[in-house]
Protein backbone atom coordinates (compact mmCIF):
# COMPACT_ATOMS: atom_id res chain seq x y z
CA UNK A 1 0.00 0.00 0.00
CA UNK A 2 3.05 2.84 1.10
CA UNK A 3 4.79 1.06 -2.06
CA UNK A 4 1.44 2.22 -4.35
CA UNK A 5 1.16 5.56 -3.11
CA UNK A 6 4.92 5.99 -3.67
CA UNK A 7 4.45 4.75 -7.08
CA UNK A 8 1.47 7.22 -7.59
CA UNK A 9 3.45 10.10 -6.53
CA UNK A 10 6.47 10.06 -8.07
CA UNK A 11 3.97 9.49 -11.15
CA UNK A 12 1.57 12.34 -10.07
CA UNK A 13 4.32 14.51 -8.72
CA UNK A 14 6.08 16.81 -11.03
CA UNK A 15 2.45 17.70 -13.45
CA UNK A 16 1.10 18.97 -10.47
CA UNK A 17 3.67 21.05 -9.69
CA UNK A 18 4.09 21.82 -13.36
CA UNK A 19 0.19 22.65 -13.07
CA UNK A 20 0.51 24.58 -9.67
CA UNK A 21 3.05 26.87 -10.96
CA UNK A 22 0.71 27.35 -14.10
CA UNK A 23 -1.72 28.10 -12.23
CA UNK A 24 -0.54 31.02 -10.40
CA UNK A 25 2.46 32.16 -12.57
CA UNK A 26 -1.30 32.70 -14.79
CA UNK A 27 -3.59 34.07 -12.47
CA UNK A 28 -2.71 37.80 -12.93
CA UNK A 29 -1.87 37.36 -16.77
CA UNK A 30 -4.10 39.91 -19.06
CA UNK A 31 -2.24 38.93 -21.85
CA UNK A 32 -4.40 38.02 -24.39
CA UNK A 33 -2.18 34.64 -25.73
CA UNK A 34 -1.42 33.50 -22.04
CA UNK A 35 -5.14 33.16 -20.29
CA UNK A 36 -5.22 32.18 -16.66
CA UNK A 37 -5.28 28.44 -16.50
CA UNK A 38 -8.56 28.80 -14.38
CA UNK A 39 -9.90 30.65 -17.83
CA UNK A 40 -8.67 27.95 -20.21
CA UNK A 41 -10.13 25.37 -17.46
CA UNK A 42 -13.46 27.44 -17.47
CA UNK A 43 -14.07 26.95 -21.46
CA UNK A 44 -13.05 23.59 -21.57
CA UNK A 45 -16.46 22.08 -20.61
CA UNK A 46 -18.08 24.29 -23.64
CA UNK A 47 -15.18 23.93 -26.03
CA UNK A 48 -14.95 19.90 -25.80
CA UNK A 49 -18.87 19.08 -26.23
CA UNK A 50 -19.73 15.12 -27.20
CA UNK A 51 -20.08 16.52 -30.61
CA UNK A 52 -16.60 18.11 -30.88
CA UNK A 53 -15.13 15.10 -29.59
CA UNK A 54 -17.03 12.55 -31.65
CA UNK A 55 -16.61 14.94 -35.30
CA UNK A 56 -13.01 15.94 -33.99
CA UNK A 57 -11.10 13.46 -31.76
CA UNK A 58 -12.30 10.27 -33.55
CA UNK A 59 -11.63 11.23 -36.37
CA UNK A 60 -7.84 12.34 -35.51
CA UNK A 61 -7.61 9.02 -33.28
CA UNK A 62 -8.98 7.07 -36.05
CA UNK A 63 -6.64 7.75 -38.79
CA UNK A 64 -3.55 7.64 -36.23
CA UNK A 65 -5.21 4.52 -35.28
CA UNK A 66 -5.15 3.16 -39.11
CA UNK A 67 -1.83 5.02 -40.32
CA UNK A 68 0.24 2.93 -37.23
CA UNK A 69 -1.40 -0.05 -37.44
CA UNK A 70 -0.58 -0.06 -41.41
CA UNK A 71 2.91 0.74 -40.41
CA UNK A 72 3.84 -1.87 -37.93
CA UNK A 73 1.82 -4.49 -39.91
CA UNK A 74 4.20 -3.15 -43.08
CA UNK A 75 7.25 -2.72 -41.53
CA UNK A 76 6.98 -6.11 -39.68
CA UNK A 77 6.57 -8.32 -42.79
CA UNK A 78 9.01 -5.65 -45.00
CA UNK A 79 11.79 -5.72 -41.67
CA UNK A 80 11.41 -9.29 -41.37
CA UNK A 81 12.13 -10.17 -44.89
CA UNK A 82 15.14 -7.82 -45.21
CA UNK A 83 16.56 -9.23 -42.08
CA UNK A 84 16.56 -12.06 -43.05
CA UNK A 85 17.61 -12.19 -46.75
CA UNK A 86 21.11 -10.74 -47.11
CA UNK A 87 20.56 -10.23 -50.70
CA UNK A 88 17.18 -8.18 -50.26
CA UNK A 89 19.52 -6.35 -47.20
CA UNK A 90 22.15 -4.97 -49.76
CA UNK A 91 19.52 -4.29 -52.62
CA UNK A 92 17.33 -2.08 -49.83
CA UNK A 93 20.51 -0.98 -47.48
CA UNK A 94 20.59 2.91 -49.74
CA UNK A 95 17.32 3.47 -50.14
CA UNK A 96 16.58 3.34 -46.50
CA UNK A 97 19.25 5.16 -45.31
CA UNK A 98 17.99 8.17 -47.64
CA UNK A 99 14.14 7.47 -46.18
CA UNK A 100 15.34 7.37 -42.52
CA UNK A 101 16.64 11.11 -43.31
CA UNK A 102 13.86 12.46 -45.13
CA UNK A 103 11.86 14.28 -42.00
CA UNK A 104 8.27 12.95 -42.22
CA UNK A 105 6.64 16.27 -42.34
CA UNK A 106 8.54 16.82 -45.77
CA UNK A 107 6.29 13.78 -46.89
CA UNK A 108 3.14 16.13 -46.55
CA UNK A 109 3.44 18.67 -49.61
CA UNK A 110 4.64 15.33 -51.84
CA UNK A 111 1.31 13.33 -50.43
CA UNK A 112 -1.08 16.26 -50.85
CA UNK A 113 0.09 16.34 -54.48
CA UNK A 114 -0.35 12.71 -55.10
CA UNK A 115 -3.46 11.97 -52.72
CA UNK A 116 -4.74 15.38 -51.93
CA UNK A 117 -5.57 16.87 -48.57
CA UNK A 118 -9.23 16.64 -48.56
CA UNK A 119 -9.66 13.12 -47.42
CA UNK A 120 -8.88 10.92 -45.65
CA UNK A 121 -6.60 9.18 -47.54
CA UNK A 122 -3.98 11.54 -47.94
CA UNK A 123 -3.64 11.87 -43.99
CA UNK A 124 -3.16 8.37 -43.13
CA UNK A 125 -0.77 7.41 -45.82
CA UNK A 126 0.91 10.92 -44.36
CA UNK A 127 0.54 8.92 -40.81
CA UNK A 128 1.99 5.71 -42.54
CA UNK A 129 4.64 6.42 -44.20
CA UNK A 130 6.32 8.80 -40.95
CA UNK A 131 5.41 5.65 -38.86
CA UNK A 132 7.13 2.72 -41.01
CA UNK A 133 11.07 3.49 -40.85
CA UNK A 134 11.44 3.46 -37.06
CA UNK A 135 9.69 0.02 -36.96
CA UNK A 136 10.88 -0.82 -40.19
CA UNK A 137 14.36 -0.45 -39.31
CA UNK A 138 14.31 -1.68 -35.73
CA UNK A 139 12.47 -4.84 -36.94
CA UNK A 140 15.64 -5.49 -39.57
CA UNK A 141 18.24 -4.49 -36.73
CA UNK A 142 15.95 -7.09 -34.37
CA UNK A 143 16.03 -9.85 -36.78
CA UNK A 144 19.48 -9.48 -37.21
CA UNK A 145 20.72 -9.77 -34.30
CA UNK A 146 19.05 -12.74 -32.80
CA UNK A 147 21.43 -15.15 -30.83
CA UNK A 148 23.09 -17.12 -33.50
CA UNK A 149 22.69 -20.43 -30.78
CA UNK A 150 19.20 -20.23 -31.16
CA UNK A 151 19.58 -20.00 -35.46
CA UNK A 152 21.21 -23.27 -34.89
CA UNK A 153 19.19 -24.82 -32.34
CA UNK A 154 15.72 -24.27 -34.98
CA UNK A 155 17.71 -25.28 -37.65
CA UNK A 156 19.31 -28.88 -36.14
CA UNK A 157 15.66 -29.72 -34.94
CA UNK A 158 14.43 -28.60 -38.29
CA UNK A 159 12.05 -26.06 -37.41
CA UNK A 160 9.67 -25.46 -40.63
CA UNK A 161 10.23 -21.99 -42.01
CA UNK A 162 6.92 -21.00 -40.14
CA UNK A 163 7.57 -22.37 -37.20
CA UNK A 164 11.24 -20.31 -37.24
CA UNK A 165 9.09 -17.22 -38.02
CA UNK A 166 6.52 -17.42 -35.40
CA UNK A 167 8.74 -19.01 -32.50
CA UNK A 168 12.18 -17.95 -32.89
CA UNK A 169 12.42 -14.98 -35.00
CA UNK A 170 9.63 -12.74 -34.40
CA UNK A 171 9.50 -12.96 -30.42
CA UNK A 172 13.54 -12.59 -30.63
CA UNK A 173 13.03 -9.77 -32.76
CA UNK A 174 9.95 -8.48 -30.26
CA UNK A 175 11.99 -6.50 -28.13
CA UNK A 176 14.01 -4.31 -30.83
CA UNK A 177 10.13 -3.70 -32.78
CA UNK A 178 8.93 -2.58 -29.62
CA UNK A 179 11.43 -0.41 -29.40
CA UNK A 180 10.32 1.04 -33.13
CA UNK A 181 6.68 1.28 -32.42
CA UNK A 182 7.33 3.42 -29.58
CA UNK A 183 9.63 5.90 -31.56
CA UNK A 184 6.67 5.57 -34.17
CA UNK A 185 3.96 6.22 -32.09
CA UNK A 186 5.06 9.53 -31.03
CA UNK A 187 5.70 10.71 -34.92
CA UNK A 188 2.13 9.47 -35.41
CA UNK A 189 0.99 11.67 -33.40
CA UNK A 190 2.89 14.67 -34.60
CA UNK A 191 1.88 13.89 -37.90
CA UNK A 192 -1.83 13.68 -36.76
CA UNK A 193 -1.97 17.12 -36.14
CA UNK A 194 0.33 18.55 -39.07
CA UNK A 195 -1.47 16.39 -41.57
CA UNK A 196 -4.82 18.29 -40.52
CA UNK A 197 -3.12 22.05 -40.78
CA UNK A 198 -3.30 21.83 -44.77
CA UNK A 199 -6.77 22.61 -46.65
CA UNK A 200 -10.39 22.64 -44.71
CA UNK A 201 -10.52 19.66 -42.16
CA UNK A 202 -12.07 18.29 -38.88
CA UNK A 203 -9.69 16.76 -36.32
CA UNK A 204 -7.80 17.74 -33.35
CA UNK A 205 -5.15 19.69 -35.23
CA UNK A 206 -7.31 21.68 -37.58
CA UNK A 207 -9.51 22.49 -34.38
CA UNK A 208 -6.36 23.87 -32.43
CA UNK A 209 -5.44 26.16 -35.45
CA UNK A 210 -8.53 27.36 -36.33
CA UNK A 211 -9.27 28.26 -32.69
CA UNK A 212 -6.04 29.83 -33.07
CA UNK A 213 -6.96 31.65 -36.44
CA UNK A 214 -10.13 32.89 -34.80
CA UNK A 215 -8.41 34.41 -31.44
CA UNK A 216 -10.10 31.83 -29.58
CA UNK A 217 -7.40 31.97 -27.52
CA UNK A 218 -8.49 30.10 -24.33
CA UNK A 219 -9.99 27.15 -26.39
CA UNK A 220 -7.05 26.94 -28.05
CA UNK A 221 -4.70 26.26 -24.98
CA UNK A 222 -8.07 23.84 -24.21
CA UNK A 223 -6.56 21.54 -27.97
CA UNK A 224 -3.11 21.69 -26.86
CA UNK A 225 -4.05 20.12 -23.28
CA UNK A 226 -6.27 17.44 -24.59
CA UNK A 227 -3.71 16.72 -27.15
CA UNK A 228 -1.55 16.17 -24.33
CA UNK A 229 -3.55 13.83 -22.29
CA UNK A 230 -3.99 11.69 -25.74
CA UNK A 231 -0.39 11.35 -25.88
CA UNK A 232 -0.32 10.57 -22.03
CA UNK A 233 -3.22 7.70 -23.00
CA UNK A 234 -1.56 6.36 -25.73
CA UNK A 235 1.75 6.06 -23.63
CA UNK A 236 0.10 4.30 -21.42
CA UNK A 237 -1.62 1.95 -23.20
CA UNK A 238 1.40 1.04 -25.23
CA UNK A 239 2.81 0.50 -22.02
CA UNK A 240 0.79 -1.80 -20.65
CA UNK A 241 0.77 -4.18 -24.41
CA UNK A 242 4.48 -4.15 -24.33
CA UNK A 243 4.58 -5.26 -20.79
CA UNK A 244 2.30 -8.10 -21.32
CA UNK A 245 4.82 -9.22 -24.40
CA UNK A 246 7.82 -8.46 -23.06
CA UNK A 247 7.47 -9.91 -19.54
CA UNK A 248 9.86 -12.27 -20.54
CA UNK A 249 12.64 -9.62 -21.66
CA UNK A 250 11.97 -7.59 -18.99
CA UNK A 251 12.25 -10.27 -16.66
CA UNK A 252 15.50 -11.92 -18.19
CA UNK A 253 17.07 -8.18 -17.95
CA UNK A 254 16.39 -7.55 -14.13
CA UNK A 255 17.88 -10.83 -13.24
CA UNK A 256 20.57 -10.00 -15.48
CA UNK A 257 21.16 -6.65 -13.50
CA UNK A 258 20.71 -8.22 -10.52
CA UNK A 259 23.19 -10.62 -10.89
CA UNK B 1 19.07 -47.00 -69.41
CA UNK B 2 17.56 -46.56 -65.83
CA UNK B 3 17.97 -49.83 -65.03
CA UNK B 4 21.74 -50.04 -66.06
CA UNK B 5 22.71 -46.94 -64.46
CA UNK B 6 20.86 -48.51 -61.21
CA UNK B 7 22.96 -51.30 -61.61
CA UNK B 8 25.97 -49.49 -62.08
CA UNK B 9 24.87 -47.05 -59.11
CA UNK B 10 24.54 -49.85 -56.99
CA UNK B 11 27.67 -51.69 -57.76
CA UNK B 12 29.86 -48.38 -57.33
CA UNK B 13 28.31 -48.11 -54.07
CA UNK B 14 28.68 -51.68 -53.11
CA UNK B 15 32.28 -51.36 -52.16
CA UNK B 16 32.29 -47.99 -50.67
CA UNK B 17 29.87 -49.86 -47.98
CA UNK B 18 31.04 -52.97 -46.97
CA UNK B 19 30.12 -52.40 -42.99
CA UNK B 20 26.17 -50.82 -42.73
CA UNK B 21 27.24 -50.79 -38.73
CA UNK B 22 28.73 -47.52 -39.78
CA UNK B 23 26.62 -44.71 -38.15
CA UNK B 24 29.31 -41.50 -38.59
CA UNK B 25 32.14 -41.72 -41.22
CA UNK B 26 34.90 -38.88 -41.16
CA UNK B 27 36.58 -38.93 -44.26
CA UNK B 28 39.66 -36.14 -44.57
CA UNK B 29 37.86 -33.74 -42.77
CA UNK B 30 39.50 -30.30 -42.86
CA UNK B 31 38.39 -27.03 -41.56
CA UNK B 32 40.06 -23.66 -41.62
CA UNK B 33 37.86 -20.62 -40.87
CA UNK B 34 38.36 -17.34 -42.96
CA UNK B 35 36.26 -14.86 -41.04
CA UNK B 36 37.04 -11.02 -42.36
CA UNK B 37 38.66 -10.43 -38.60
CA UNK B 38 41.04 -13.46 -38.45
CA UNK B 39 41.58 -14.74 -41.51
CA UNK B 40 43.01 -18.60 -42.03
CA UNK B 41 42.37 -20.40 -39.27
CA UNK B 42 43.47 -23.89 -39.29
CA UNK B 43 41.24 -25.62 -36.73
CA UNK B 44 41.12 -29.02 -38.15
CA UNK B 45 43.89 -30.43 -40.04
CA UNK B 46 42.26 -33.92 -41.08
CA UNK B 47 40.00 -36.21 -39.22
CA UNK B 48 39.37 -39.52 -39.99
CA UNK B 49 37.57 -41.72 -37.93
CA UNK B 50 34.48 -43.82 -37.65
CA UNK B 51 31.72 -44.16 -35.15
CA UNK B 52 29.57 -47.74 -35.35
CA UNK B 53 25.72 -47.58 -34.76
CA UNK B 54 24.82 -47.25 -31.55
CA UNK B 55 28.17 -46.48 -29.99
CA UNK B 56 29.43 -44.08 -27.24
CA UNK B 57 32.25 -42.02 -28.44
CA UNK B 58 33.95 -39.78 -26.29
CA UNK B 59 36.14 -36.56 -27.23
CA UNK B 60 38.60 -35.28 -25.74
CA UNK B 61 41.32 -32.82 -26.72
CA UNK B 62 43.03 -29.62 -25.35
CA UNK B 63 40.91 -25.95 -25.24
CA UNK B 64 40.73 -24.74 -28.83
CA UNK B 65 41.51 -27.69 -30.29
CA UNK B 66 38.82 -28.26 -32.61
CA UNK B 67 35.69 -29.99 -30.60
CA UNK B 68 33.40 -27.57 -31.01
CA UNK B 69 34.47 -27.23 -34.70
CA UNK B 70 34.55 -30.99 -35.27
CA UNK B 71 31.01 -31.40 -33.59
CA UNK B 72 29.30 -28.59 -35.92
CA UNK B 73 30.46 -29.78 -38.87
CA UNK B 74 28.61 -33.15 -38.01
CA UNK B 75 25.92 -31.48 -36.84
CA UNK B 76 25.71 -29.79 -40.84
CA UNK B 77 25.79 -26.45 -39.09
CA UNK B 78 28.99 -25.63 -40.04
CA UNK B 79 30.58 -26.47 -43.98
CA UNK B 80 33.93 -28.64 -43.74
CA UNK B 81 36.43 -27.40 -45.96
CA UNK B 82 37.88 -30.55 -47.21
CA UNK B 83 36.55 -33.90 -47.09
CA UNK B 84 33.76 -35.15 -45.79
CA UNK B 85 31.17 -35.79 -43.31
CA UNK B 86 29.24 -39.14 -44.03
CA UNK B 87 26.25 -39.78 -42.27
CA UNK B 88 24.17 -43.35 -42.60
CA UNK B 89 25.87 -43.46 -46.01
CA UNK B 90 24.87 -39.80 -47.25
CA UNK B 91 26.97 -36.90 -46.99
CA UNK B 92 25.70 -33.94 -44.39
CA UNK B 93 25.16 -30.79 -46.27
CA UNK B 94 22.85 -29.38 -43.73
CA UNK B 95 21.32 -30.57 -40.38
CA UNK B 96 20.43 -34.43 -40.58
CA UNK B 97 17.18 -35.71 -39.27
CA UNK B 98 16.79 -37.41 -36.36
CA UNK B 99 20.13 -35.36 -34.86
CA UNK B 100 19.67 -33.68 -31.86
CA UNK B 101 22.30 -31.70 -30.58
CA UNK B 102 23.26 -30.09 -26.79
CA UNK B 103 25.42 -27.18 -27.68
CA UNK B 104 28.18 -25.74 -25.34
CA UNK B 105 26.48 -22.33 -25.13
CA UNK B 106 23.52 -23.78 -23.13
CA UNK B 107 21.85 -21.30 -22.13
CA UNK B 108 21.73 -19.25 -25.23
CA UNK B 109 20.33 -22.59 -26.56
CA UNK B 110 17.19 -22.07 -25.22
CA UNK B 111 14.44 -19.44 -26.04
CA UNK B 112 14.36 -17.11 -22.89
CA UNK B 113 10.90 -16.51 -24.48
CA UNK B 114 9.59 -19.55 -24.00
CA UNK B 115 9.01 -21.60 -20.33
CA UNK B 116 11.14 -24.81 -19.94
CA UNK B 117 7.99 -27.11 -21.20
CA UNK B 118 7.66 -24.74 -24.59
CA UNK B 119 11.48 -25.02 -24.67
CA UNK B 120 11.28 -28.63 -24.45
CA UNK B 121 7.86 -29.41 -26.50
CA UNK B 122 8.65 -27.24 -29.28
CA UNK B 123 10.90 -29.79 -31.06
CA UNK B 124 7.91 -32.43 -30.48
CA UNK B 125 5.19 -30.25 -32.22
CA UNK B 126 7.31 -30.35 -35.13
CA UNK B 127 7.40 -33.78 -35.20
CA UNK B 128 3.83 -33.79 -35.19
CA UNK B 129 3.72 -35.69 -31.69
CA UNK B 130 0.10 -35.55 -30.41
CA UNK B 131 -0.60 -32.79 -27.47
CA UNK B 132 -0.84 -35.22 -24.99
CA UNK B 133 1.58 -37.77 -25.83
CA UNK B 134 3.92 -34.56 -26.15
CA UNK B 135 3.33 -33.34 -22.69
CA UNK B 136 3.95 -36.91 -21.13
CA UNK B 137 7.45 -37.33 -22.93
CA UNK B 138 8.13 -33.29 -21.78
CA UNK B 139 7.32 -34.71 -18.10
CA UNK B 140 9.40 -38.16 -18.75
CA UNK B 141 12.40 -35.67 -19.81
CA UNK B 142 12.49 -33.51 -16.84
CA UNK B 143 11.91 -35.85 -14.76
CA UNK B 144 15.08 -37.75 -15.85
CA UNK B 145 16.97 -34.85 -15.51
CA UNK B 146 15.25 -34.07 -12.10
CA UNK B 147 13.84 -30.50 -12.72
CA UNK B 148 9.92 -31.85 -13.10
CA UNK B 149 9.39 -28.70 -10.24
CA UNK B 150 10.72 -26.19 -12.91
CA UNK B 151 8.47 -27.15 -16.37
CA UNK B 152 6.65 -23.23 -15.76
CA UNK B 153 9.49 -21.84 -15.41
CA UNK B 154 11.37 -19.44 -18.32
CA UNK B 155 15.35 -20.36 -18.65
CA UNK B 156 16.35 -17.23 -17.07
CA UNK B 157 14.91 -18.23 -14.23
CA UNK B 158 17.08 -20.68 -13.60
CA UNK B 159 20.66 -21.43 -11.97
CA UNK B 160 23.02 -22.23 -15.33
CA UNK B 161 23.35 -26.29 -14.34
CA UNK B 162 19.53 -26.20 -14.48
CA UNK B 163 19.40 -24.76 -17.86
CA UNK B 164 21.96 -27.76 -18.60
CA UNK B 165 19.99 -30.21 -18.00
CA UNK B 166 16.96 -28.23 -19.50
CA UNK B 167 18.93 -28.52 -22.79
CA UNK B 168 19.99 -32.47 -21.91
CA UNK B 169 16.09 -32.77 -21.48
CA UNK B 170 15.11 -31.59 -25.25
CA UNK B 171 17.45 -33.59 -26.63
CA UNK B 172 16.45 -36.93 -24.49
CA UNK B 173 12.46 -36.05 -25.24
CA UNK B 174 13.15 -35.64 -29.15
CA UNK B 175 14.44 -39.28 -29.07
CA UNK B 176 17.09 -38.85 -31.93
CA UNK B 177 19.45 -41.59 -33.41
CA UNK B 178 22.18 -39.57 -32.92
CA UNK B 179 23.07 -37.20 -30.03
CA UNK B 180 25.65 -34.90 -30.34
CA UNK B 181 26.75 -33.24 -27.08
CA UNK B 182 29.05 -30.97 -26.46
CA UNK B 183 30.58 -30.52 -22.96
CA UNK B 184 27.00 -30.90 -21.72
CA UNK B 185 27.38 -31.38 -17.97
CA UNK B 186 30.32 -28.15 -17.93
CA UNK B 187 28.06 -26.69 -15.33
CA UNK B 188 26.51 -29.06 -13.00
CA UNK B 189 27.93 -29.80 -9.61
CA UNK B 190 29.54 -33.22 -9.04
CA UNK B 191 26.50 -34.85 -7.18
CA UNK B 192 24.64 -34.00 -10.18
CA UNK B 193 27.25 -34.34 -12.84
CA UNK B 194 27.37 -38.34 -11.54
CA UNK B 195 23.60 -38.64 -12.16
CA UNK B 196 23.44 -37.19 -15.12
CA UNK B 197 26.56 -39.21 -17.04
CA UNK B 198 24.76 -42.45 -15.51
CA UNK B 199 21.22 -41.03 -17.53
CA UNK B 200 23.52 -40.57 -20.72
CA UNK B 201 25.03 -44.10 -20.40
CA UNK B 202 21.10 -45.62 -19.36
CA UNK B 203 19.36 -43.76 -22.33
CA UNK B 204 22.08 -44.83 -24.86
CA UNK B 205 21.34 -48.12 -23.85
CA UNK B 206 17.75 -48.43 -23.96
CA UNK B 207 17.45 -46.19 -26.87
CA UNK B 208 20.04 -47.89 -28.82
CA UNK B 209 21.22 -44.09 -29.88
CA UNK B 210 24.52 -43.17 -31.70
CA UNK B 211 26.42 -41.09 -28.69
CA UNK B 212 29.45 -38.37 -29.65
CA UNK B 213 30.13 -36.67 -26.29
CA UNK B 214 32.65 -33.82 -26.22
CA UNK B 215 33.94 -33.56 -22.88
CA UNK B 216 37.82 -31.50 -21.29
CA UNK B 217 36.98 -34.00 -18.21
CA UNK B 218 39.25 -37.34 -18.81
CA UNK B 219 37.70 -39.25 -16.02
CA UNK B 220 34.16 -38.28 -17.69
CA UNK B 221 35.46 -39.47 -21.18
CA UNK B 222 36.37 -42.97 -20.05
CA UNK B 223 33.65 -43.62 -17.59
CA UNK B 224 31.42 -42.79 -20.24
CA UNK B 225 32.84 -44.19 -23.72
CA UNK B 226 33.04 -47.03 -25.12
CA UNK B 227 36.12 -45.35 -27.48
CA UNK B 228 37.94 -42.17 -26.16
CA UNK B 229 38.83 -40.14 -29.20
CA UNK B 230 42.27 -37.94 -27.96
CA UNK B 231 42.51 -34.54 -30.24
CA UNK B 232 46.40 -32.68 -30.72
CA UNK B 233 46.02 -29.03 -30.65
CA UNK B 234 45.63 -26.59 -33.22
CA UNK B 235 45.58 -27.55 -36.10
CA UNK B 236 43.93 -30.66 -34.79
CA UNK B 237 44.72 -34.35 -36.18
CA UNK B 238 43.63 -37.71 -34.21
CA UNK B 239 46.30 -38.39 -31.24
CA UNK B 240 45.02 -41.72 -30.35
CA UNK B 241 41.87 -43.65 -30.94
CA UNK B 242 41.84 -45.30 -27.09
CA UNK B 243 39.84 -47.91 -27.01
CA UNK B 244 37.79 -48.49 -23.75
CA UNK B 245 37.80 -52.16 -22.60
CA UNK B 246 35.78 -51.79 -19.17
CA UNK B 247 32.70 -53.65 -18.77
CA UNK B 248 29.50 -52.60 -20.51
CA UNK B 249 27.84 -52.11 -16.66
CA UNK B 250 29.35 -49.07 -15.44
CA UNK B 251 28.72 -47.52 -11.99
CA UNK B 252 30.39 -44.82 -10.22
CA UNK B 253 31.95 -46.60 -7.32
CA UNK B 254 32.52 -50.24 -8.55
CA UNK B 255 33.97 -48.61 -12.76
CA UNK B 256 35.85 -46.03 -11.06
CA UNK B 257 38.32 -47.93 -8.96
CA UNK B 258 38.50 -50.73 -11.45
CA UNK B 259 42.92 -50.87 -11.92
CA UNK B 260 41.65 -50.96 -15.68
CA UNK B 261 39.69 -47.69 -15.54
CA UNK B 262 42.84 -45.93 -13.84
CA UNK B 263 45.24 -47.32 -16.48
CA UNK B 264 42.69 -45.87 -18.96
CA UNK B 265 42.55 -42.53 -17.38
CA UNK B 266 46.57 -42.21 -17.27
CA UNK B 267 47.16 -43.58 -20.71
CA UNK B 268 44.41 -40.43 -21.51
CA UNK B 269 45.84 -37.88 -19.27
CA UNK B 270 49.46 -38.65 -20.86
CA UNK B 271 48.07 -38.47 -23.98
CA UNK B 272 46.47 -34.53 -23.71
CA UNK B 273 49.42 -33.28 -22.00
CA UNK B 274 51.67 -34.46 -24.59
CA UNK B 275 49.12 -32.89 -26.70
CA UNK B 276 49.07 -29.73 -24.66
CA UNK B 277 52.99 -29.70 -24.88
CA UNK B 278 52.24 -29.27 -28.74
CA UNK B 279 53.66 -32.95 -29.40
CA UNK B 280 51.45 -34.60 -32.46
CA UNK B 281 51.48 -37.58 -34.41
CA UNK B 282 52.09 -35.94 -37.35
CA UNK B 283 55.19 -34.28 -35.76
CA UNK B 284 58.01 -35.31 -38.49
CA UNK B 285 55.79 -32.95 -41.23
CA UNK B 286 55.17 -30.40 -38.60
CA UNK B 287 58.90 -29.90 -38.09
CA UNK B 288 59.46 -30.27 -41.70
CA UNK B 289 57.38 -27.24 -41.75
CA UNK B 290 58.90 -25.45 -39.32
CA UNK B 291 62.65 -25.52 -40.20
N1 LIG C 1 34.10 -18.54 -36.38
C1 LIG C 1 35.42 -18.68 -36.19
N2 LIG C 1 36.30 -17.93 -36.88
C2 LIG C 1 37.62 -18.05 -36.72
N3 LIG C 1 38.19 -18.91 -35.87
C3 LIG C 1 37.40 -19.70 -35.14
C4 LIG C 1 35.96 -19.62 -35.25
N4 LIG C 1 35.42 -20.52 -34.39
C5 LIG C 1 36.47 -21.12 -33.79
N5 LIG C 1 37.63 -20.63 -34.22
C6 LIG C 1 38.97 -21.07 -33.81
O1 LIG C 1 39.08 -22.45 -34.10
C7 LIG C 1 39.77 -23.11 -33.06
C8 LIG C 1 38.94 -24.26 -32.54
O2 LIG C 1 37.79 -23.75 -31.89
P1 LIG C 1 36.73 -24.68 -31.17
O3 LIG C 1 35.68 -23.81 -30.60
O4 LIG C 1 36.29 -25.73 -32.13
O5 LIG C 1 37.60 -25.32 -30.00
P2 LIG C 1 37.14 -26.27 -28.80
O6 LIG C 1 38.02 -27.47 -28.85
O7 LIG C 1 35.69 -26.49 -28.82
O8 LIG C 1 37.54 -25.40 -27.54
P3 LIG C 1 36.91 -25.43 -26.07
O9 LIG C 1 37.42 -26.64 -25.39
O10 LIG C 1 37.45 -24.19 -25.43
O11 LIG C 1 35.43 -25.41 -26.22
C9 LIG C 1 40.08 -22.07 -32.00
O12 LIG C 1 41.41 -21.67 -32.17
C10 LIG C 1 39.15 -20.95 -32.32
O13 LIG C 1 39.73 -19.73 -31.98
MG1 LIG D 1 34.15 -26.04 -27.61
Amino acid sequence: MIRFLKATGYVLGLPVILLTAWWFGSANSTSPFWPPLSTIIETFPSTWTWDRIVGDVFPSLARLGIGFGLAVVVGIVLGTAIGLSPTLRALSEPVLEFFRAVPPPVLVPIIALFAGYTGWLGKIVTIALGCLWPILLNTVEGVRGLEPVLGDTAKSYHLSPWRRLVFVVLPGASPRIFTGARQSLSIGVILMVISELFGANRGLGAAIVQFQRSFAIPQMWTGVIVLGLIGVLLATLFKVVENRMLAWYVGQRQIERGA
Amino acid sequence: MSITTMLSGRGAQAPAAPKTDVALDLRNVQKTYDTPGRPHVEAIRNLDFQVRRGELVCVVGPSGAGKTTLLRSIAGLLDVTAGEVVLDGTTVTGPPEGMAVVFQEYGRSLFPWMTVRQNIELPLKEKGIPKAERREKVDRALEEVSLSEAAEQHPWQLSGGMQQRVAIARAIAFEPTVLLMDEPFAAVDAQTRAELEDLVRSLWKHLGVTVLFVTHDIDEAVYLGERVIVLSNRPTVLMEDVKVDLPPERDQLTTRSDPRFGELRGHVYELIQRAKRGERPDETAAVDKGV
